[in-house]
């Protein structure tokens, strides 16, 4: 026991070194948030990581525990801050509206589940295509507004920040509807066989596409080029207006999937509450992780490590009993400290300490010879 | 000292990090007077006037106004001994009124009620001739006029100095006259003004005097009758006049009767005037002139990266359109712009992604380089052209200005052009590079490859083309070959002297 606890302490000390070496570049902030919310939580409880094999309702052998609970918790954080991510790469500018257009999302996917007398696979199918689609004409809304017209980005997408939940309610005539099958469950919880709650496996899943598509096109460096100098992607043929609009979209999907786990979650839309405020956490989301809100260099890595940090700072605060009601406050504390610490002013002051204890080192160690 | 000196400015210097931006500098503005200051790029005009305003302090001299030795530390102590600057933007709030404008972060501005403050205004501009309400917003005024409030401000702020800093580059001939109309109305008053332009029929048309700066040091004051506009560009470039007619014949380079690659008719976009062009495979031309003159403006219509109002395209032959950049890269025109900082490079992404851009671009989206296929390209070239960079992987914002500038060669020279257009690819890197890029350019047109090259330093432009445009105003007034390709011959043509193929 107690070779393994030097074993970790070692650990930890090399995994510091990397950090203050700026080995992990701009993931330097969120993973010593993760490292320092892990710690913390072990300190004030050493069983909080502890995962337990449990049975669920259904008879399913079952992963639970905190650590899961965090994780899959995140789910739908993580996916729309992948999205997100993109846009706020290549517009400079964040999409308010994702929380509304998933309610919108999430609406239409049970109204095609609805729609039909029994709910099988091909119509769960067909639902979330239903749901990709209306929730990439909205998108697509907000990114013309964008791209075409050239509207801040946080103005243009306050239109269905507004309107969104309104619109949401019109698809199922203002009723709540329920729906329940195996398949529904089997998206929200655990498909049957499989211990790992399916929104994590989800999350893996677009992370992978997202890897795919970066690698199969050019997407990574035509955004990137398009938010560090629009200017000079321009007069290499970008077109800058085609690229802005695509980051929408492929946000709009990121909001169609999230709708869509965040409805089998609970087997029912509830277009006032589905993903309510998650427009916020996903931008905090995507500015934890260290990317830039003013676009340009982005890093998808980061912002699914930003939506883990969020998800645990609430988790960990529950955990210590605070009310539902405070929770809000003491994560804007936490929020404000990371924010700071990894703002440019900062950094620079720190970096400008590191060279002078690097130069001092150094003369002390020819004042040594 | 003569009674009616204004501003004396003696042996002024300033030093930058590196550079002498000034040396022993002196420059004499007397009441009554409209006074150019002249020199290209780089000759410290700019550094001068920022010591006169208090943006710069000057490391050595002094400066006079009406007599009395003065110190200027800030812009605010510019303004409190009598001296005010206009410059290019208007720096105005274009969402206050007129009369707000004129009277804002001054002192007695907040005593002054609203209506007082409109009539005094009001008395103004109509004592000045502009042609403003002061009820006005500033916005809802054309920009000459906006520049006019400005003026009436700095002249009712009881300035005895005012310094016009290009404050014509945006406005139209009938603004232009209006403002013209405005500055010899203060003249009239007593007042100095310092003007700041890169036109030159603008100079002879308002102006008295000129001081010529260049690399920092002063040329010489001349009364404008006593310099004749050839003389003026010969001063500012720096070679007399006498000294290059017997520079000799230099060598004839023969424009080979290979086929045309790339014809324009009538070509104009937003800020190009209609213009003809065309250049052969294997030819390198250059469009010379000075600052301002539209050489950019019209290589950038070639290339299509300004809006493109008409014109008729032909490439080898074939009528084609190319109104967006993405047109003219798919026809084989590279172009290397010539604002490295704002329309060339991707500051924070790396060598290799900056040198992959353009040819990524035209491969598709959905034909991405490979990531070892992109670092061969990126070694290959790093050595080709010699960049210095710490790996292929360092953001090319931290280069330097020459390698940064290969690394967008290199970009372009990926795409394997027919046609590269090179403007001001030699600007602001050392002389080492220089070289190595004139000798490139030769090479490419060796290979085939059609180049227009564009430089601020006609030298450098002789060395290279074998036929050179000449443009002034907007206009191209001459088009040099053979045995005219020399600098008398280049100078004469931007000044006018025997202006041809109107």
């Amino acid at each position: 026991m107690n070779n393994e606890n030097e074993n970790f302490l070692t650990g930890i000390k090399k995994f510091f070194k990397k950090i203050f070496k700026g080995g992990l570049g701009q993931l330097t902030i969120p993973v010593i948030a993760i490292a320092l919310l892990v710690v913390f939580n072990i300190i004030r409880d050493p069983s909080f990581f502890s995962i337990a094999i449990q049975h669920n309702n259904d008879g399913n052998i079952v992963l639970a525990g905190n650590l899961i609970s965090i994780i899959n918790g995140a789910s739908e954080l993580a996916v729309l801050a992948m999205g997100m991510t993109l846009v706020t790469a290549a517009c400079g500018g964040q999409d308010i509206s994702v929380g509304a257009m998933a309610a919108i999302a999430g609406s239409a996917f049970v109204k095609v589940l609805k729609s039909a007398s029994v709910i099988n696979a091909p119509i769960v199918l067909l639902g979330f295509l239903m749901a990709c689609l209306v929730a990439v004409i909205f998108a697509s809304f907000n990114g013309t507004l964008v791209s075409v017209f050239k509207i801040q980005p946080m103005i243009a997408t306050l239109i269905l920040y507004t309107c969104g939940r309104s619109i949401a309610y019109w698809i199922n005539g203002g009723a709540t509807p329920t729906v329940s099958s195996p398949i529904i469950s089997g998206i929200g919880s655990f498909i049957p066989g499989i211990p790992i709650p399916t929104p994590v496996l989800i999350v893996i899943a677009v992370a992978i596409i997202f890897k795919l598509v970066f690698h199969f096109t050019s997407l990574e460096l035509f955004t990137q080029s398009v938010g560090i100098n629009g200017s000079a992607a321009r007069l290499n043929g970008i077109n800058s207006t085609f690229i802005k609009l695509l980051s929408f979209m492929i946000l709009g999907l990121c909001v169609a999937v999230a709708g869509t786990i965040g409805v089998s979650r609970l087997g029912l839309i509830n277009h006032e509450t589905l993903l309510l405020d998650v427009e916020m956490d996903t931008i905090l989301a995507v500015a934890i992780g260290g990317n830039s809100l003013g676009g340009g260099k982005f890093k998808i890595s980061g912002s699914i490590i930003g939506a883990y940090v969020i998800q645990m700072l609430t988790i960990t605060l529950y955990a210590m009993k605070v009310s539902s009601t405070d929770v809000k406050a003491y994560k804007a504390i936490v929020i404000i400290i990371l924010v700071v610490i990894g703002s440019p002013v900062i950094k620079a002051k720190f970096e400008k300490l590191m060279t002078h204890m690097k130069n001092r080192k150094k003369v002390s160690v020819k004042g040594a010879q | 000292m003569q009674d009616n000196t204004l501003l004396q400015m003696r042996n002024i210097d300033k030093l930058f990090p590196g550079v002498k931006a000034l040396s022993n500098v002196d420059f004499t503005l007397r009441k009554g007077e409209i006074h150019a200051l002249m020199g290209e790029n780089g000759a410290g005009k700019s550094t001068l006037i920022k010591v006169l305003t208090g943006v710069y302090q000057m490391d050595g001299g002094e400066i006079f106004v009406e007599g009395e030795k003065i110190s200027i530390r800030s812009p605010q102590d510019a303004q409190n001994n009598g001296i005010s600057t206009v410059y290019q933007e208007i720096t105005l709030c274009p969402n206050l009124t007129v009369a707000e404008n004129m009277f804002i972060g001054r002192e007695e501005g907040i005593l002054v009620n609203r209506r007082t403050r409109e009539k005094l205004a009001a008395k103004l501009l109509d004592e000045l001739g502009i042609p403003a309400r002061s009820t006005q917003q500033l916005g809802s005024c054309s920009l000459a006029v906006q520049q006019m409030v400005a003026i009436a401000r700095a002249v009712d702020m009881k300035c005895k100095v005012l310094i016009l800093d290009e404050p014509t580059s945006s406005l139209d001939d009938k603004e232009v006259n209006m403002l013209f109309d405005l500055m010899r109305d203060l003249k009239s008053q007593g007042v100095g003004i310092i003007f700041v332009t890169h036109f030159l029929e603008q100079v002879y048309e308002v102006c008295d005097r000129i001081t010529v700066l260049r690399n920092g040091e002063l040329v010489g004051e001349y009364l404008i009758e006593d310099l004749p506009q050839v003389e003026l560009v010969s001063k500012m470039i720096g070679k007399e006049l006498d000294e290059l007619s017997n520079l000799g014949e230099i060598e004839e380079k023969e424009i080979e009767n290979k086929e045309v690659f790339y014809e324009a008719k009538g070509l104009s976009s937003s800020d190009a005037l209609p213009f003809d062009f065309e250049i052969h495979k294997g030819e390198v031309n250059g469009f010379t002139g000075l600052l301002g003159s539209g050489r950019s403006e019209s290589v950038r219509a070639i290339f299509g990266a300004d809006k493109v109002n008409g014109g008729e395209i032909k490439i080898k032959g074939e009528p084609v359109k190319i109104t967006k950049p993405i047109d003219a890269m798919k026809h084989g025109i590279g172009y290397l712009a010539e604002d490295r900082k704002r329309d060339g490079i991707i500051a924070e992404l790396s060598v290799r992604e900056n040198i992959i851009l353009a040819l990524q671009v035209m491969k598709g989206f959905f034909k991405p380089i490979s990531r070892s296929e992109a670092e061969a390209f990126a070694d290959e070239y790093i050595k080709v052209l010699n960049i210095k960079t710490a790996s292929r992987e360092t953001p090319i914002g931290s280069l330097s200005g020459g390698n940064q500038q290969k690394v967008i060669l290199a970009r372009w020279l990926l795409t394997h052009p027919d046609y590269l257009i090179l403007d001001e690819p030699t600007r602001g890197i050392d002389v080492g590079t220089k070289l190595e890029i004139q000798k490139l350019v030769l090479k490419l047109a060796e290979d085939g490859v059609s180049v227009t090259f564009i430089s601020s330093e006609v030298e450098e432009m002789l060395r290279t083309c074998s036929r050179l445009i000449v443009m002034r105003d907007r206009h191209i007034v001459g088009e040099l070959k053979g045995k005219d390709l020399n600098q008398a011959q280049v100078m004469k043509t931007i000044a006018g002297g025997e202006a041809k193929n109107e």
